[in-house]
């Protein structure tokens, strides 16, 4: 038989499973990423949103009291907490909308797990003109009211999702079926490194300035590279987004630290490289939670924002090739880091963020004080009051 | 006595100056042995053709009355054993509507040898892309067994043309743009899109997604081959006290799609 030439991939990672009705947007998506990344009028737009809204290129701190906790090892910490809106997703939020334009068509919708990336696409909607929908879960929209109340204050419509496990998994589900039926007039911005391509390839694109920026700002403050970039792992755009310049310096161990919720052990995580297996899902192949049948099995995490049961197909094919490592880190690991970070340094971060922080604690520890990590402190942790303070037993 | 090929099937059809009629139930659905009951009493109404749904976690394609039934099928641990087994039960040609993950996982070799043995004669893949299906298209051709991709009306012409070309039996036009479940009309885009189908292949064309009444039935049955019902059937299903009930609901509405696509074609 003919065969295909095949498009989008990492290895035998990501390309295309998903209706025929998509194919079109898909390619149009694809063109109009590839034609705006040559264009410097939008390049040009683009970094004016960086620098006048977003507040980019965002600081490097250097945690010393947190080191001491970490082998002594130098820990630099890229703050994409402080951006606009509070994480790194607006990175992506804005060059997507940007291409909404660009495509001519005046909807976005998206999914949102904790509600950060919802957020973050609304804010862009409203700074642009766009009219807005965002997919949540149920049972998130639950756990996390105050973002919800945010994307209504900023002018977007949320839809509680509640089919299937009413997670992030099916609000995905649910916005797909938005985006079949509307596909015409709706772009789908979706919020991470995953999905069918162009999204893995698109999406990593719009979030390397962090690494491109830290990259650069550690040879000034150390004169080197890092021994080690550190980022957490749901999805992974955070994480893409600060390796991907760094991989050709083959000295930089790059480590994505996974949500190992109860334990892997227990079957109750978000681990989907270190607990997972290849499969497809959401359009994409990569490492997926599942059964035997292939069917998904629900993800647990105490963060939402990790609590996905596939990756990022470009992290599968890193980890398969030996380029980067990932391990798990427990719900327990992360909010010790959580606290070792509010309390040594004063800045909370993300319950997602936490996890590569915990990441931090044992390298540090095994590289020893002449080392540097560079961790991507990718949001900050306003969001997570209630979770962490009915965590450590603070009454509300 | 033999099972009649696809091709038969839409031969006879159209010697009868008619579309096929082809009904959709997801194994496991209400129960395994529900299924080959809603199975047997789709043929009894006069379905041609058989769909075995393998249920999915993520169907998303699908709307909410099959993702109803998915949930259904899947509490009741149904995996591709027991989809297997509810294709070896049935008396017409079956095809098997699956996603590609459990298809994938199953192992693609294995899963086309497992369904050929079962008397399957294809699979209808709502999710897998050509530029995907590289072992697909050559353990199919090993093991003799339709590929049906489905196609929609933003499928542009050459596209059409690729994917038709890597369709065997006959190919899935989806009605319009969006996802399984009844309408209460049927949109032009399908008339559009087979006509600029039949540009381009000469394999049979079956619409689905919609269709739900003998009305909508006789006015595809105008421009297409064949007729899939899906929504309608698991509707009625939901809707009934027991799975006997169920049957006789089934069979009746089957009877009147199957009068449906007989008033459709003028000649």
């Amino acid at each position: 038989m003919e065969r295909i030439e095949l498009v989008g991939h990492f290895g035998p990672y990501g390309g295309r499973f998903v209706p025929e009705a998509l194919i079109g947007a898909l390619d149009e998506l694809e063109a109009a990423h590839n034609s705006a990344s040559k264009d410097p009028e939008f390049q040009r737009e683009l970094n004016h949103l960086h620098k006048s809204y977003t507040g980019r290129p965002s600081i490097i701190t250097e945690a010393n009291r947190f080191a001491e906790h970490a082998g002594n090892a130098r820990i630099l910490l890229k703050r994409e907490d402080l951006n606009h809106t509070g994480s790194h997703k607006i990175n992506n939020v804005l060059g997507q909308a940007l291409l909404t334009k660009r495509m001519g068509k005046k909807r976005i919708i998206a999914e949102t797990g904790a509600g950060q990336h919802g957020v973050a696409s609304a804010t862009a909607a409203a700074l642009l003109g766009l009219e807005c929908v965002v997919y949540m879960g149920e049972e998130d929209t639950k756990r996390q009211s105050l973002n919800v109340a945010r994307m209504k204050l900023l002018g977007a419509t949320v839809i509680p999702v509640t089919t299937g496990s009413r997670t992030l998994k099916d609000a995905i589900n649910e916005a797909m079926r938005d985006w079949v039926t509307n596909v015409s007039t709706t772009h789908y911005l979706l919020g991470t490194v995953a999905g069918p391509h162009p999204f893995p390839t698109m999406v990593r694109d719009f979030h390397r300035i962090i690494g491109i920026e830290a990259r650069q700002q550690v040879l000034e403050m150390t004169g080197r590279l890092p021994d080690a970039v550190l980022a957490c792992v749901g999805g992974g755009s955070n994480a893409i987004g600060i390796f991907h310049p760094f991989i050709d310096d083959s000295g930089v161990r790059l480590i994505g630290l996974e949500a190992g919720g109860a334990g892997v052990e227990s079957g109750k995580h978000a681990a989907t490289i270190v607990g997972g297996t290849p499969g497809v899902l959401h359009g994409t192949r990569s490492y997926l939670l599942q059964d035997s049948d292939g069917q998904t099995i629900e993800s647990h995490s105490i963060s939402a924002g990790l609590d996905y049961p596939g990756v990022g197909p470009e992290h599968a094919y890193l980890h398969d090739i030996g380029r980067a490592e990932y391990r798990a880190i427990t719900d327990d690991q992360a909010m010790h880091a959580f606290s070792l970070l509010s309390q040594s340094e004063g800045i909370i971060p993300a319950i997602e963020t936490a996890h590569a922080l915990a990441g931090a604690l044992q390298v540090g520890n095994e590289l020893g004080s002449g080392a540097i990590l560079l961790i991507n402190l990718s949001g900050r942790g306003d969001k997570d009051v209630q979770t962490a303070a009915q965590y450590f037993g603070i009454p509300l | 006595m033999s099972k009649e090929s696809l091709a038969q099937v839409f031969a006879r059809a159209k010697s009868e100056k008619r579309a096929v009629l082809i009904g959709y139930v997801p194994a496991g659905f209400p129960t395994l042995e529900g299924s080959k009951e809603l199975i047997r009493a789709l043929i009894a109404g006069g379905v041609d053709i058989v769909e075995v749904g393998f249920a999915y976690s993520d169907p998303v394609m699908d709307g909410a009355i099959i993702q109803e039934a998915a949930e259904v099928a899947l509490r009741n641990k149904t995996g591709a054993k027991e989809v297997l087994e509810v294709v070896s039960s049935v008396s017409v040609p079956s095809l098997v509507m699956s996603y590609w993950n459990p298809i994938e996982r199953y192992g693609v070799k294995e899963f086309t040898e497992a369904l050929a043995s079962a008397g399957g004669v294809g699979v209808i893949t709502p999710d897998l892309t050509i530029e995907e299906s590289g072992d697909w298209i050559d353990e199919t051709e090993r093991n003799d067994l339709h590929r049906v991709y489905v196609v929609a009306p933003s499928t542009d012409d050459s596209r059409l043309a690729k994917v038709a070309n890597k369709c065997s039996g006959f190919v899935y036009a989806a009605s319009l743009m969006g996802v399984t479940g009844a309408r209460n009309s049927l949109a032009d885009s399908a008339s559009e899109l087979v006509a600029r189908l039949r540009k381009v292949t000469d394999l049979p064309i079956a619409v689905g997604l919609g269709v739900s009444t003998a009305e909508q039935a006789a006015d595809v049955a105008k421009f297409a081959d064949g007729v899939i019902v899906g929504s309608a059937f698991i509707k009625l299903v939901l809707q009934a006290p027991n799975i006997t009930q169920s049957c006789k609901n089934v069979t009746l509405l089957a009877r009147e799609l199957s009068d449906g696509v007989r008033q459709g074609q003028v000649g």
